[in-house]
């Protein structure tokens, strides 16, 4: 446990005012309240930190105990325990998202200064929706071509969930009341899982749609011929046109990646010829290439 | 439209210890939409996520109604330029492996 400075955190000396906590407190929950910074755990963590700060400075009990004792907490907690029984409490589980607040939002070091009934009521006996808990999955391109049922531990407990195919990397899929207990009798809060989708394959995604390079040797682009080419589901023939050009771009339709919840939909294939030049040629191929040189 | 997903106002200001009139302001601004179902000016169960925030913001930051329409449009524009941003993260990464 670790000494927090309080006036650190709201910037201010230690002879502030009550109307100057007041101030820098509103000022900064302004910037770092969690309705205004959704989806930013940095910002949630300073405003529980603040919150905390004001709780015990712009308390004057809480403050003359802190600037009595603050710097050396230990000397405060055996007073309190000689003083009174006093109730501890420990930190539950980690959690982030924002419902409203909670004994979990405050440190260690606040509890065992002040105790976790220390803290002022907020509303009395108010409902609110319990916190949104946020986790982030990780998942491979293969995974979400497919539809499939996966088992995620949030919080200790086993949450089983279909993971649509087509999750694009960084999108935030919401399980409603999977989230946090609810306060004073509140609803639950939500889970909020936010997919990381790492690709390992030889395609490259855009959306719905699929980009990969195919070689294809000189005489097969000039003459034309046919080139097998690997989409996601397997393998596929093409037909290639005589006189192909390097770069050329070709199409297959309903070969991409799966629509996000449209079932048998999906996005196009574009596949991008690279031409390879022969290398290591020979006297005769040599000859041959100049023979055709002159023709042009 | 089912009467049975409408809260009245007078319930919810009961749980959550607000003067019906900050509702009324709240339906002004045109953050909430109060309608009358049976007679009684209810809300939509759906819009409760969005009230509590709206309290918490009005409490906790002093927030007027009119204040509270401003920060929740800014979110929504801050909503659209982090999903715009998280696309154009996604297409970058089609060219990531080719530099």
């Amino acid at each position: 446990m670790t000494f927090i400075d309080y006036y650190k955190i709201l910037g201010l000396s230690k002879n502030a005012t009550k109307e100057d906590i007041k101030k820098a407190y509103r000022k900064l929950a302004r910037k770092y309240h969690p309705d205004v910074n959704p989806g930013d755990a940095e910002a949630e963590k300073k405003f529980k930190e603040i919150n905390e700060a004001n709780e015990v400075l712009s308390n004057p009990e809480n403050r003359a105990k802190y600037d009595t004792y603050g710097k050396d907490w230990k000397h405060a907690e055996e007073f309190e325990k000689a003083k009174q029984q006093q109730q501890q409490y420990q930190r539950a589980s980690q959690q982030t998202g924002y419902g409203g607040y909670s004994d979990e939002d405050f440190s260690e070091f606040f509890s065992s200064m002040f105790g976790g009934g220390a803290r002022r009521g907020r509303g009395g006996n108010v409902q609110f929706r319990g916190q949104d808990f946020n986790a982030e999955l990780d998942l491979s391109l293969e995974d979400v071509y497919r539809s499939h049922k996966r088992t995620l531990t949030v919080n200790g407990k086993n949450i089983r969930l279909t993971i649509p195919a087509g999750v694009r990397n960084g999108q935030v899929i919401k399980i409603k009341k999977h989230g946090g207990e609810g306060i004073s009798g509140g609803p639950r809060g939500d889970l909020n899982i936010k997919f990381s989708i790492i690709n390992r394959t030889k395609f490259k995604r855009d959306e719905n749609n699929l980009y990969t390079t195919v070689d294809l040797d000189l005489y097969t682009a000039l003459l034309g011929g046919e080139v097998v080419v690997d989409t996601f589901d397997g393998k596929v023939k093409l037909k290639v046109k005589p006189e192909t050009q390097n770069g050329t771009q070709v199409k297959l339709k309903g070969k991409g990646f799966p629509v996000y919840k449209k079932e048998g939909h999906f996005g196009d294939l574009f596949v991008t010829y690279q031409i390879k030049m022969p290398t290591k040629l020979s006297e005769k191929e040599k000859k041959l290439y100049e023979e055709l040189a002159k023709l042009r | 439209m089912d009467a049975k997903d409408f809260i009245p106002v007078i319930q919810l200001c009961e749980q959550y210890s607000v003067e019906v009139s900050f509702f009324h302001e709240l339906h002004e601004v045109g953050l909430i939409e109060i309608r009358p179902i049976e007679n009684t000016p209810s809300l939509h169960q759906d819009a409760l996520n969005s009230i509590e925030k709206i309290i918490r913001i009005h409490r906790e930051l002093h927030v007027n109604p009119e204040g509270i329409d401003v920060v929740i449009n800014l979110l929504e524009k801050v909503d659209h330029l982090k999903n715009e941003l998280l696309k154009a993260h996604n297409r970058l990464r089609r060219y990531e492996d080719d530099f």
